[in-house]
């Protein structure tokens, strides 16, 4: 089976969602028509990233009675849509949160785990945190989204390996930090570093989407790739510049590359669970 | 040692994008940037109107009557090489009156009305030319204090404050700025031979490397000692600092309600585009 995938690296407006959301639908349009059966926008990709205490007020639900998901929704009825946006729960608790559309459904919400509160990061004072990392089904088989710190962690990713997905959907909204002689931001080639490491270790596939843009004197620098589960580069968007990243995911791979090298089938869980058990429950075995 | 080197290829791009990007957004297509023909004006000059196009740059030249003649002619190398709009004030006649009724007037006053007359020049210009102001101070300036509150300090947007001036100075080469520019001796030219490492008492090169260790990798001062700088130096640099941040920050506004602006009412300059 074959999925064609499309990476929407776009730029948002700061608090604007109703112009973010008419790019969503062009965007989605726009990769439909050249054959995408999947698009991925990225971390907070209807609100913008710094949102502050415009968190609140960009706040939605996912929901068909929603006045931005119900044209999302309609939508999915063309093509699978991955977006980024503020959730607001019934107890009003806000959480950075990314939803997973297909056929006029929710089929997922992820709420971010880790929230970066240090160093030029302010999300913990403004947001909630996600407490679920799970995996879910889609007509492509089992995926699982991230969003930015959480794969920073490695027990996000870890976690959807064993819970069933093969391929990772990570978001991004990453600011870019670390000016050297080399070619790349240091926060580029972390991130680019990491992504590939997950593909091989878990010999999955790991798709990135990250935005460009400015907000205030942050940039944002796009980047976005696309990993096989041998580790190898399957498509790269630009970098600090839009782009629709198209990438063709062939899942027959993961039959080529576990038969070669069954991590997976190896993979002790029960050890794993044990050991963890041992040492959050203290130090006797 | 402390290689302070940067890709500049790389900065360009960020930096013109961030440039476009906060001017177009605020409505604007235009800039103004105050010219001394030194290393930071050219560079921010440079990258504006690379940014914007030459056409949409206003290069402001405000020579007082002791100002190097290297200046101008530096500036004008400039602004004919990059082909932006130049205009040239000359800020004698508006600051000698004020400098001569206090005879007492010392060269830290003189230079700090020089540089506030600039300021308000400049605005005007903004005004006037429909553009936004693009500031020139480097990090190595903004981290010492070395610099006039609401003077030359006072800019739209700033690019280059997140570079040290010895990372300027190689981005400035990087650009192709012309050679006299980049070589000279930094100077505010506030008064005659007035020269940065005269009056800081220590080179860029040396300093660039300490703030480099103490800030961005977030060494102790006794982590620099040990590093090989002297101590008094580390001591001196750490203090500057210091008493500098008020430069760095906004006015602190005494807290009554509950929600303050600066403390809890919080949203980027860039809210809303």
């Amino acid at each position: 089976m074959r999925i064609s995938l499309a990476l929407a690296q776009i730029n948002t407006r700061l608090g604007n969602v109703e112009t973010n959301l008419d790019k969503h639908i062009t965007l989605a349009k726009e990769a439909r028509s050249r054959g995408a059966d999947l698009v991925v926008f990225p971390e907070l990709s209807l609100t913008g990233y710094v949102l502050q205490d415009l968190a609140p007020t960009v706040a939605h639900t996912a929901s068909a009675d929603d006045p931005i998901f119900e044209p999302l929704l309609e939508a999915s009825r063309d093509i699978d849509l991955v977006v980024g946006f503020v959730d607001e729960d019934r107890r009003h608790r806000f959480f950075i949160a990314a939803a997973y559309l297909s056929q006029g459904k929710v089929v997922h919400v992820h709420h971010k785990v880790y929230l970066p509160t240090y160093g030029l990061f302010d999300e913990g004072r403004f947001f909630a945190w996600g407490d679920m990392v799970q995996a879910f089904d889609t007509r492509f088989g089992r995926l699982g989204i991230l969003i930015c710190e959480d794969f920073w962690h490695i027990s996000p990713p870890y976690l959807l390996w064993l819970d069933g997905a093969d391929l990772f959907l990570l978001m991004s909204a990453s600011p870019g930090r670390g000016l050297s002689t080399e070619p790349r931001l240091e926060s580029a080639r972390w991130v680019e570093r990491i992504n590939q490491a997950y593909a091989s270790v878990f010999t999955a596939f790991v798709a990135h989407t990250n935005r460009v843009g400015y907000e205030d004197g942050l940039n944002f620098w796009g980047g976005s790739t696309v990993y096989d589960p041998n580790g190898a580069l399957l498509a790269k968007g630009a970098y600090f510049q839009e782009d629709l990243v198209m990438a063709e995911v062939d899942l027959n791979q993961l039959h080529r590359t576990r038969a070669r090298l069954p991590l997976l089938r190896d993979e002790r869980t029960a050890l794993v669970q044990r050991e963890i058990g041992r040492i959050l429950g203290g130090n006797e075995g | 040692m402390i290689d302070l080197s940067i890709n500049s290829e790389l900065a360009r791009t960020i930096l013109t994008g961030f440039i476009r990007s906060e001017i177009t957004r605020a409505g604007f297509s235009r800039a103004v940037v105050a010219l001394s023909g030194g290393l930071d004006s050219t560079v921010s000059c440079w990258l504006t109107a690379e940014a914007l196009g030459p056409q949409n740059v206003l290069a402001v030249r405000m020579p007082y009557k002791t100002s190097s003649p290297d200046s101008l002619e530096h500036a004008q190398l400039v602004i004919d090489t990059l082909g932006v709009q130049a205009i040239t004030i000359p800020i004698t006649e508006m600051a000698d009156p004020l400098i001569e009724r206090f005879p007492e007037t010392g060269p830290v006053r003189r230079g700090n009305i020089m540089a506030r007359l600039r300021m308000i020049i400049l605005y005007d210009q903004s005004e006037a030319f429909r553009g936004l102001v693009v500031g020139t101070g480097n990090k190595t300036e903004i981290l010492l204090g070395y610099t006039t509150l609401f003077g030359d300090s006072a800019c739209a947007l700033n690019p280059l404050g997140d570079l040290y001036k010895t990372q300027v100075r190689q981005l400035a080469r990087d650009l192709g700025v012309p050679t006299p520019i980049i070589e000279k001796p930094p100077s505010a030219d506030l008064w005659k031979d007035q020269t940065d490492e005269g009056e800081l008492g220590f080179t860029y090169a040396e300093v660039d490397q300490l703030l480099y260790l103490l800030v961005d990798q977030r060494y102790n001062p006794s982590d620099c000692v040990a590093a090989g700088f002297a101590e008094g130096f580390v001591r001196k640099v750490v203090e500057r600092i210091q008493r500098n941040h008020f430069k760095r920050i906004l006015p602190p506004i005494a807290k009554l309600s509950n929600r303050t602006v600066g403390y809890d009412f919080l949203y980027l300059r860039d809210w809303g585009t």
